[in-house]
């Protein structure tokens, strides 16, 4: 018999650390010697720097050194943009590390201080004198390619950073053809990612071996090593990034950014260790966004509500710089998406790239996908109104087919297998949708506002195919790699390139191994976070750590198998195509009773008394994995909400999901990360969004003006599945991460829509807070149960303070 | 520099002398002073609770905190949370129900949750969730770590 732990809901093997303070993020670590740095960031969107007076501050008290954009020139490269999108005319503006003429977003670093501790350095930054010359700011990515918008690159005319088209089929004559088109505007608005741990570096530079050393909040230090070396001209050979501990990331600790260069550069000049960490208030104007799309979209379909094409003209902001992965988000992983989970002939999608006075965007959480997802999904619903038939079937029309092994979209790339009615069924079962509809309409003749809202998904993830990096512009492949050591006592440690950072792979990666070999899951330790000790591999992100980085941890395993089989083959003296494997033991066929167990192989390897001729001594493999096709995770969820009229407050009451990402590793992980990543998207839907000031203030940058969910404002996630195996991965597993946020934001807000539809609101522009749903109920001339468009019973003309139905 | 001033503190059962900043903040001086690193600073506007420990058995968020107010009190950081490496019962509920994933909220959800049941044994799910109105978690979409604080609950009366 053979037991599994794949698929076992364990409980995760990193977890005692954390439980008890004992777990060491950046901020945490202490070195000898170890001095501070606070740096000096500007407070106009933009503006000329005149004059900068650092006397005071390098007199003040603990104040080591003052250095400014001056200081950096010819010693730090600007930081490089690592997507370079092809035929999209792309503008790789420089992107100082420390800004010298010109500041370009409120952010923007201007100097630093380095002093013994952080009270000194913060002390020291208000002694700095910089004389700024305020310039005009562009903030809208819309308006910022305007004739005449102010110009924040001189290589860059109208702020277009690219322009990028992929379209497939004819649309033009598939919307001349159409017997239905919907349109809508649809506002993306800038997001803050707000992972809860700040961003962190330290850099310690060794004069005497020329080597650099940088603890670093990063999803990818593989990747931050890569660009360090790009940056400060050290040899990739002579740098070490270590990720200790990282407090979440959703995309925001992708960036390689300016601040751990100027710790680097502190650390080179002073020869000492230094501490960077940033406060909250400077992580939402420092660290890099999310979104900020201005969106045209239509949709054609026939008037059975069969879509025939979909088509968009997107306005991506992308702040004042190209962040590490930006250009790559509105584009390769947006643009190309405009199937979804639909049969779709005909699809365009037309985006800018535009520069604003604002901070750089850069992949969160879904980064591409929710914003392709909400945008099928609002015209999918306004082409079911159109001709007439309900949100689900006009769906069910357009899903493609079940299939289990490659199918090609118009866009022109190939999902690997789907069964996207399934979920939807499942989904209006557990949710009970036909219910729903038949109580919503004996409340909605009592004037109760609740609404169900359907978003079906297909992502992209699982990033991906080496050569299509490369063909798509992406400065790096995208393979995974993992090297597995067999101790001579059966212990076992896994070194991965990926770099998880709260996601659990520490847990089910020591599950494959242990379904793999055959040995004990606490017997497994799963290294991973340091360029000096792992495998090159290229980060956490896109949904790709158990997809390609899972996938070389049992490819390896599978390796030291096949060695293993040859080792018990000679100890048994026996052929080895006679060698059966089961449960980590290795016997002759029909004689289980004598076998030798992986751990007795190890042993032998390790001392290597007694090897077959032509084995190599140890129990080692390494696999470079590099995927053949993408991976195309789906679903279906639901949201029921309800709205006070009296002053437009939504209460999310339900949320089913269900989602397919094939077979489940460890059951309990996958549903935390739907959890969070419902709630992540019901942020963008009803809380979330970064406001400017026409001048480039950002009027939501602390965490009382930026509303991130909070317990009480949630329900219970109601987390559900179907599994239909990737036909390419050797696990068969497609990515759960970011599905939650792909689907919750379109699902809650078709729901909030649904039940403001008696009224006649039929968009509103995210988030969706309570005075813009209040304001749209007041104008629509609603004024309470009985009255305005809603069919009463003829009593409630009271709709004053206190009123409640 | 500015006049530093003495205090003494008991932490984790144990006594700390030492001078500080009057304007030395009492997440600092655990963290800093003491290397109490498993109280953590996310904000700087007392919103997200990542620092919350127990003085005088009541949680206050210990970046709202100046050390010199900690002075003669009694503090628990999430170090002394478990007992002669016995985990609590909160602990162990956030671990068997996967209530936390990154990790750099949990020891102020920890620290939250033991005040929240100490203080109604056996609250329902919608208590514990306005309990933790000051505590955020970014990871989680709280499912779970209201699923850890009831299962610690019901672990607690049934013990």
């Amino acid at each position: 018999m053979t037991t599994r732990i794949f698929g076992s809901g364990i409980r995760r093997r990193e977890d005692p650390r954390l439980i008890t303070g004992q777990a060491s993020y950046t901020d945490d670590i202490k070195l000898t010697g170890m001095v501070h740095a606070a740096i000096l960031r500007s407070p106009h969107a933009h503006a000329r720097i005149t004059s900068i007076n650092t006397d005071a501050a390098k007199g003040a008290s603990g104040v080591l050194a003052v250095y400014t954009g001056a200081d950096i020139e010819g010693v730090l490269n600007p930081i490089p943009c690592a997507w370079a999108i092809p035929d999209s005319d792309l503008k790789a503006v420089a992107y100082p590390a420390i800004a010298s003429d010109i500041v370009r977003y409120v952010g923007d670093a201007v100097a630093v201080v380095v002093a013994e501790n952080r009270y000194q350095a913060e002390d020291a930054l208000e002694l700095i004198e910089v004389d700024y010359q305020p310039l005009p700011a562009t903030i809208n990515p819309e308006r910022a390619l305007d004739d005449g918008a102010p110009q924040l690159h001189e290589d860059a005319p109208n702020n277009q950073a690219f322009h990028w088209v992929a379209a497939g089929g004819d649309t033009d004559a598939a919307f001349a053809d159409a017997a239905v088109t919907v349109s809508e505007t649809i506002h993306q608005q800038k997001l803050i990612p707000n992972p809860m741990e700040t961003r962190s570096a330290i850099a310690s530079w060794s004069p005497a071996m020329g080597e650099l050393t940088i603890w670093n909040t990063t999803q990818n230090p593989h990747i931050a090593r890569f660009v360090t070396c790009l940056v400060t001209g050290i040899g990739e050979h002579k740098i070490r990034v270590i990720a200790p501990e990282v407090g979440g990331g959703f995309g925001a600790k992708i960036a390689v950014y300016p601040w751990e260069m100027i710790a680097a550069f502190c650390s080179m000049q002073l020869g000492v260790p230094v501490k960077w960490t940033e406060t909250r208030s400077e992580n939402y104007i420092a660290t890099t966004h999310g979104r900020d799309h201005v969106e045209y979209v239509e949709m054609a379909a026939n008037a059975d509500g069969k879509v025939t094409a979909v088509r968009s003209v997107v306005y991506a902001g992308m702040g004042a710089y190209l962040s590490t992965a930006a250009p790559g988000i509105p584009t390769i992983l947006h643009g190309l998406m405009y199937s979804g989970p639909y049969d779709i002939a005909n699809i365009k999608a037309d985006v800018y790239g535009v520069f604003t006075n604002s901070t750089p965007v850069e992949a969160y959480r879904g980064a591409g996908r929710p914003e392709a997802t909400f945008l099928l999904e609002r015209l999918m619903d306004k082409v079911g109104e159109a001709v007439g038939i309900d949100a689900v079937e006009v769906r069910r029309r357009n899903l493609i087919e079940p299939f289990d092994n490659n199918r090609d979209v118009a866009i022109g790339i190939t999902y690997d297998s789907g069964n996207y009615s399934a979920a939807l069924d499942q989904l209006l079962g557990h949710i009970g949708y036909d219910q729903f509809r038949h109580d919503q309409t004996h409340e909605r003749e009592h004037g109760t506002f609740r609404g169900i809202g359907i978003a079906c998904y297909c992502e992209i993830c699982g990033l991906g195919p080496s050569q299509v990096a490369g063909a798509v512009g992406f400065g790096g492949g995208l393979w995974e790699s993992a090297t597995v050591r067999i101790y001579a006592t059966g212990k076992v440690n896994v070194f991965i390139g990926t770099s998880p950072h709260g996601q659990g792979e520490e847990t089910t990666f020591a599950q494959i191994v242990a379904d793999e070999i055959g040995v004990d899951v606490d017997d497994v330790e799963v290294i991973h976070g340091d360029t000096d000790t792992t495998p090159m591999g290229w980060g956490t992100y896109g949904s790709r750590t158990t997809v390609v980085g899972g996938a070389a941890v049992a490819l390896t395993m599978r390796k030291l198998r096949d060695k293993a089989r040859v080792i018990a083959a000679h100890l048994l003296e026996a052929d080895e195509a006679d060698i059966e494997y089961a449960d980590g033991q290795f016997f002759v066929r029909g004689a289980p009773d004598s076998a030798q167990s992986i751990q007795d192989i190890a042993l032998q390897a390790n001392v290597a008394w007694n090897l077959p001729e032509g084995i190599e001594p140890g129990m080692e493999a390494s696999t470079y994995y590099d995927p053949p096709n993408f991976s195309y995770p789906f679903g279906a969820h639901a949201a029921i909400v309800s709205i006070d009229p009296d002053n437009g407050h939504i209460t999310l009451d339900r949320y089913v999901a269900v989602d397919d990402c094939g077979p489940q590793i460890n059951p309990m992980i996958v549903e935390g990360q739907v959890h969070g990543g419902v709630v992540q998207g019901a942020g963008q839907a009803l809380w979330e969004g970064a406001v400017y000031d026409d001048n480039g203030q950002l009027l939501t940058g602390t965490m009382m003006d930026y509303a991130i969910p909070r317990a009480h404002l949630v329900p219970d996630i109601e987390v559900h599945s179907t599994v239909t195996p990737s036909p390419h991965n050797p696990l068969g597993v497609k990515g759960i991460g970011e599905t939650g946020t792909i689907a919750s934001t379109a699902a809650i807000y078709s729901a909030v829509m649904d039940a403001l539809k008696p009224i006649g609101v039929t968009s509103l522009d995210m988030p969706l807070t309570p005075e813009k749903v209040w304001r749209a109920i007041q104008e629509s001339g609603y004024t309470g149960n009985g009255h305005g468009h809603s069919h009463g019973n003829g009593h409630g003309h009271d709709h004053g303070h206190g009123h409640n139905h | 520099m500015p006049n530093k001033v003495p205090i003494t503190v008991s932490v984790n059962g144990r006594s700390h002398t030492a001078e500080v900043e009057p304007r030395t903040l009492l997440v600092h001086f655990l963290r800093e002073t003491l290397n109490l690193t498993g109280t953590k600073v996310g904000c700087d506007t007392s919103q997200c609770g990542a620092c919350v420990v127990r003085m005088n058995g009541v949680t206050v968020k210990s970046c709202t905190a100046f050390a010199v107010q900690a002075d003669g009190a009694e503090v628990t950081t999430i170090e002394g949370v478990a007992q002669n490496g016995n985990l609590s019962a909160v602990q162990e509920a956030f671990w068997n129900n996967h209530g936390l994933q990154c990790g750099f909220c949990t020891a102020g959800m920890i620290m939250s949750v033991t005040e929240i049941i100490e203080r109604n044994p056996n609250p329902s799910a919608d208590e514990v969730r306005a309990g933790l109105e000051g505590n955020m978690c970014r990871c989680t979409g709280y499912n779970n770590i209201v699923k850890a604080a009831l299962a610690a609950a019901a672990a607690q009366q049934g013990g």
